[in-house]
């Protein structure tokens, strides 16, 4: 007699749950919606080169793997007034560094941010010094147009430290980085 | 006395020509090296004489590798206050934020890798953007990769004149709203007697720059 209510209770008690856990579910969806999700673009060994007082520029370098094909567009960070990407070219020994507007990110390809690209900070608002940790985000376009923001946390190596020698293009077979 | 019929030396004829191939032997070896120590004794001004080296050996082109340029104390260098080194020399801009770090970090190893000849190599940066790299600047850039290094600085014409001297080029370029400099990134290797001997290109590793630099050292 006693026992259908009961069991009536539990299983309003399971409805009630079920409930609120949806409801979690849903306002955290809600909050973070690319949280279940890697970003679209993977970073690694990325470090800003130090400065001297009074130097207003310096680079950042990374490796950059993108899970879909995408385009990066652009980069920023609170500590410089202008961050560019640049090109190096090496033209009969005349090096030149010009700022290019969008950097090819293939699937799953890394694209080292080394020699032949870097990440170009102009105007920097303090002097940059080894062990400090600098904010860059980085603005990735992928294939549906839509724009992703990659946050970047690269700390500052010494000034005489050398970019170690990244491979742009990998040989064939080994593409998944 | 009489020689016995079996005596067991060799034929006279034969002795002859041994001794004459013996003399010859050593006529040539002797002559080889003479011609061999002469041309490094005969080289006072002459061209210098050639050395296998991994940059480019710009030796017999008798460069007239001169500059007046201040240190970052305003004191007027030239190369003639680093006879008895040999100078690695770099144009550069201390905006540049690869290129010119990297050739200076490679400098500070070839003295790493030459142990005590190290202190006999002199690494020179001189800027090619001296508006915005004051001596100030330089002061504490240059020395950062090594204390000993030299950052020189001039007034435009100075500046161009240096570079003309190692037929280096630099152009002042601004690229949508930045400020940059082309450059030539080589180094310039330069004697203990102050002539100019090896360009060597930007992506020579610091090992060979050494070994250049000791065959220099070795030459004197």
């Amino acid at each position: 007699m006693s026992a259908r209510p009961q069991r009536r209770r539990s299983r309003r008690g399971v409805v009630l749950a079920l409930a609120v856990l949806t409801l979690a579910a849903a306002a955290h969806a809600a909050d973070a919606p690319a949280a279940p999700r890697p970003p679209l673009v993977e970073v690694a060994d990325a470090w800003v080169r130090a400065t001297v007082e009074g130097q207003t520029g310096s680079g950042a370098y990374m490796v950059l793997t993108s899970r879909e094909d995408a385009q990066l567009i652009g980069a920023a960070a609170p500590v410089a007034a202008k961050v560019e990407i640049h090109e190096m070219h090496n033209v009969n020994e005349i090096m030149t560094m010009r700022r290019i507007d969008r950097l090819a990110l293939p699937a799953h390809v890394p694209v080292a941010l080394d020699h032949d690209y870097h990440v170009m900070f102009i105007g920097l608002r303090h002097q940059l010094l080894t062990g400090q940790v600098v904010p860059i985000t980085l603005h990735v376009l992928d294939a549906h147009g839509r724009r992703h923001d990659i946050a970047v946390r690269a700390p500052v190596r010494p000034l005489n430290s050398a970019p170690p020698t990244h491979h742009a293009s990998p040989a064939p077979g080994s593409a998944h980085g | 006395m009489d020689e016995g019929p079996d005596a067991p030396q060799p034929p006279p004829r034969r002795r002859t020509l041994v001794l004459g191939l013996g003399a010859v032997a050593l006529l040539v070896l002797a002559t080889g090296v003479l011609l061999w120590g002469l041309p490094a004794r005969w080289s006072g001004a002459a061209p210098a004489p050639a050395l296998a080296l991994h940059g480019r050996d710009i030796g017999a082109e008798q460069w007239d590798a001169a500059f007046t340029l201040n240190d970052t104390a305003g004191t007027p260098r030239t190369l003639a206050d680093f006879r008895g080194k040999v100078v690695l020399l770099a144009f550069g801009y201390t905006h540049c934020p690869d290129v010119c770090p990297t050739t200076l970090a490679k400098f500070a190893e070839v003295r790493r890798l030459l142990g005590a000849d190290g202190a006999r190599v002199q690494g020179l940066f001189v800027t090619i953007d001296p508006e915005r790299d004051t001596a100030e600047l330089l002061r504490a850039y240059v020395p950062a990769f090594d204390p000993s290094f030299i950052g020189l600085r001039g007034s435009e014409a100075q500046t161009d004149a240096a570079t003309k001297a190692f037929h280096a080029n630099y152009q002042i370029v601004e690229y949508q709203g930045t400020v940059m400099v082309d450059h030539t990134a080589s180094t310039y290797i330069i004697d203990t007697r102050g002539r100019a001997r090896v360009v060597s290109p930007y992506d020579q590793p610091a090992a060979q720059l050494a070994d250049d630099v000791r065959a220099l050292l070795r030459q004197g």
